[in-house]
């Protein structure tokens, strides 16, 4: 007989966890992942597999958890997935391995990206397994900037024995994983750990290096790099563009997230960077960013964490776990909602004048367009505003490298399958190719532009 | 790490610090800034690049002590020093270009960040007038390095203990109501000393840039939180700037969003100095 029902992982309680930044699931115990990991059908055919977008064995580590040979799972994650204990935690699992596992058609699916973590924390604190480098080609990869793409390219092209240093912006490496993924879904530790692993693979980080402006690509490529990956992200936050947006108290979310999260804005004033939150937060938004910044204005101390969405609750791209947890801490959702001015008081936000929206026909994205109906203006009070409404790609590669040839939404236009620009040796994945995506699709196509780049560079 | 190569006082509370940063020093220009970060617990201090060295890849920043990070930089950071983190140059650099007369104004530490536009500006080939002022004489500096790249000097403080008594608006209109031709005026200071400065020449219809000094985090474009108001449209300073059109700028939403973290900043001092006097941390 099969539990219907996926082994519950412990949580926080969520009157407590609101008042920490300290992570909200706890983890699997060794008999829980076991239990989980009997759940496994082993199907032949294994969907999950073609359900991840980096292939990891799934059947292949869940047999290797039930018979208690952890090292063995961890090793045949690794094979596919250099950076499991973030997607254990972060990735959409509802979309990708467990939306086609087969016992998910009668039962609740397995719970891959838990089991996924359970071994990827085992690993943590027992011998870690370390990858074998190829000996020196004596080529020079430069990969700018340190999200999930260009760890995974660096990482890759590393174990292939090349020369690689990421070039990264910030005073940190990795990108939206320490900056925009708050504390409490993605500890900075286990990030840190990452990182600190590719170091001793023999990858060089360079931070503060902001290429563009300390050296162009073309300079890269010229003064002795043999190829370059581009994985600079979505960093570039979008605002509404209506009347009352620059007023003091309206952030946009990656200025909210990165003030709390990089800069530990939480901790002020034993941390230099201050915040200000108030009683009440609006947050404008349906995404994990929106969740994000909802959730972490609770912890900062708010009252009150609302959030305005202009469909309804069946449109939310956020995951929903996410959702769950949000709704668990009190945060408020107020759907077919419209924010159309912000109001201040003495050059500070005061209110959000909002509509209310209805769900008309289908729109371009096959979603029903929200409409505004006719007289349902409100207000709603509020001391701070965070827009959660999405980011483009970050401009600075873009600007600098006049001959890079771009979408029209301003990403750089990338071959899907290699990762090759227009340019020669210059290859480019993750958000800045995607736009705004996730972290195993951003690790995917570092991991794929990585192959293309080691063809490159050995011919 | 960055290393302090040399550190010396240009007045009260104002210091002139040559930080080893070779990358910065290699490629910066007149009009950009790096941002810097004390140590682990620190914030990112935008700050305007006065002078590089290629040679010892030295690179010249002037730090007026104003809050609990730049005036830990003053008491803790002293020459083979240290700090965590520099990151630059950022922002786009001033259009140098021959444009024939031009003004330069520096209001108080506005001076240090003018200097290397006024030395450019004179190297392009343009007539120099410099406008320096301060509140008083102590807290003017650089007036030998303007005075070796500008045609003509005007010194003004506020209070009349050096130059002449009044602000820099004063010989500004002087001159333009002088009638000499004057290509472009560039301000640098206080929001409003560059609000009274644009106002002036937006009569006589001259182009003025003004570089502005709005509260950021990242300084590469990433947090909107440096974000003015131009012709009535958003732009990040740090990256669409930091110099503008200073008849387009908003100069209010400017001056307003700057102060927005005054409580914090006040908290932030308050404790710093309570840590220096040796009473523990509080909280
Ligand atoms: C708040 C938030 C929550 C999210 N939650 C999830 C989630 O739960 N699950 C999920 O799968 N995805 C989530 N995402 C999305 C996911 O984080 C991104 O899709 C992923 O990080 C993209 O990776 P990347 O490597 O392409 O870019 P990024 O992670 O954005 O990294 C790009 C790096 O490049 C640096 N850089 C940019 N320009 C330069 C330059 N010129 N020189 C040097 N360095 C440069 C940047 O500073 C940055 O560090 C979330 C995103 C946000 C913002
Ligand atoms: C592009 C740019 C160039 C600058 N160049 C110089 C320079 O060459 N020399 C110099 O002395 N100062 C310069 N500044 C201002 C300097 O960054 C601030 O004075 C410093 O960050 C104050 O930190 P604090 O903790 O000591 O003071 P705080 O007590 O935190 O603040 C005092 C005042 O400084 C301003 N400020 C605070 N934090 C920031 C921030 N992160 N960014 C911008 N302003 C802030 C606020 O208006 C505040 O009222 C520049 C600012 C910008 C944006
Ligand atoms: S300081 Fe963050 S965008 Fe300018």
């Amino acid at each position: 007989m099969i539990e219907p029902k996926a082994t519950p992982m412990r949580e926080q309680a969520p009157d407590v966890r609101i008042h920490n930044f300290s992570e909200v699931p706890l983890g699997y115990s060794e008999d829980e992942a076991i239990r989980e990991a009997s759940r496994c059908l082993q199907c032949r055919n294994a969907p999950c597999v073609s359900g991840c977008p980096v292939g990891i064995d799934i059947p292949g580590f869940i047999r290797a958890v039930k018979e208690r040979k952890h090292d063995a799972a961890i090793a045949r994650i690794k094979e596919s997935n250099a950076l499991p204990a973030v997607c254990g935690r972060v990735c959409p699992q509802e979309t990708q391995c467990q939306g086609v596992c087969t016992l998910g058609k009668r039962l609740e699916p397995v719970a891959i990206g838990r089991l996924e973590r359970f071994c990827a924390d085992w690993e943590a604190t027992h011998e870690a397994c370390t990858p074998t480098v190829q000996p020196a080609t004596g080529k020079r990869i430069a990969v700018v900037g340190s999200g999930p793409a260009g760890l995974t390219a660096a990482g890759e092209l590393r174990r292939r024995g090349h020369d690689v240093t990421v070039f990264e912006l910030l005073h940190v490496a990795g990108g939206v994983l320490m900056y925009g993924i708050p504390e409490f879904r993605l500890p900075k530790a286990i990030v840190q750990r990452e990182i600190d692993a590719l170091r001793r693979l023999g990858v060089r980080i360079e931070v503060n290096k902001v290429v563009g402006r300390v050296a162009t690509l073309d300079e890269l490529l010229r003064d002795g790099y043999d190829a370059a990956f581009v994985g600079t992200g979505a960093g570039l936050p979008q605002f509404l563009g209506v009347p009352g947006e620059n007023l003091n108290g309206v952030y946009s979310a990656n200025e909210f997230l990165t003030r709390t999260n990089l800069m530990r804005a939480y901790r002020f004033p034993e941390y230099d960077t201050p915040i200000r939150v108030g009683r009440r937060v609006v947050t404008v938004g349906g995404g994990n960013v929106a969740m994000d910044s909802a959730r972490t204005a609770l912890r900062l101390g708010a009252d009150e964490s609302v959030i305005v969405y202009r469909r309804s609750e069946a449109e939310l791209p956020a995951r929903k776990e996410e959702v769950h947890h949000a709704k668990e801490e009190g945060v408020q959702l107020h759907l077919l909602t419209n924010p159309v001015e912000f109001l201040g008081d003495k050059g500070r936000v005061r209110a959000v004048r909002c509509l209310r929206m209805e769900l008309g026909e289908p729109d371009a994205s096959g979603r029903r367009r929200p409409v505004p109906v006719k007289g349902s203006e409100f207000e709603i009070e509020t001391d701070t505003v965070v827009i959660a409404i999405g980011n483009g790609p970050h401009p600075l590669i873009p600007q600098t490298t006049p001959d890079l040839a771009l979408t029209k939404s301003g990403n750089i236009a990338a071959d899907a399958r290699t990762g090759a620009t227009n340019l020669r040796g210059v290859y480019a994945g993750g958000d800045i190719v995607t736009g705004a995506a996730t972290v195993i699709e951003a690790m995917g196509a570092g991991k794929r532009a990585a192959t293309a780049i080691d063809e490159y560079v050995s011919r | 790490m960055y290393r302090i190569l040399s550190k010396r006082t240009l007045g009260p509370k104002i210091r002139e610090y040559v930080i080893e940063a070779p990358d910065v020093a290699k490629v910066g220009k007149a009009g950009q800034f790096v941002v810097l970060r004390l140590h682990e617990r620190g914030e990112r201090i935008p700050l305007t690049i006065v002078e590089c060295d290629r040679k010892t890849g030295g690179v010249t920043l002037v730090v007026q002590e104003v809050g609990k990070s730049t005036q830990e930089m003053g008491d803790r950071f002293q020459e083979g020093d240290s700090v965590l983190d520099v990151a630059g140059p950022l922002g786009l650099p001033s259009d140098i270009e021959r444009y024939g007369t031009v003004i330069c104004i520096g209001g108080g530490l506005g001076i240090a960040p003018l200097y290397p536009i006024a030395r450019d500006l004179k190297a392009a080939g343009n007539e120099v007038i410099g406008i320096l002022g301060a509140r008083s004489r102590d807290l003017l500096f650089y007036e030998d390095r303007l005075a070796a790249v500008c045609d003509e000097l005007h010194i003004m403080t506020d209070d009349g203990t050096y130059g002449r008594k009044g602000f820099v608006s004063d010989p500004l209109r002087e001159i333009l109501a002088g009638g000499r031709k004057i290509a472009r005026v560039w301000a640098i200071g206080p929001a409003i000393m560059m609000k009274v400065c644009a106002g002036v020449t937006r009569e006589y219809g001259v182009p003025t840039i003004v570089s502005l000094n709005s509260v950021m985090i990242d300084g590469t474009g990433m947090c909107g939180g440096c974000r003015v108001e131009i012709a009535g449209e958003a732009k990040f300073a740090c990256v669409d700037g930091p110099e503008f059109d200073a008849h387009k700028v908003d100069f209010d939403l400017l001056i307003s969003r700057q102060r927005f973290y005054a409580e914090e900043e006040a908290c932030a001092v308050e404790k710093y100095l309570a840590e220096r006097r040796g009473e523990g941390v509080a909280r």
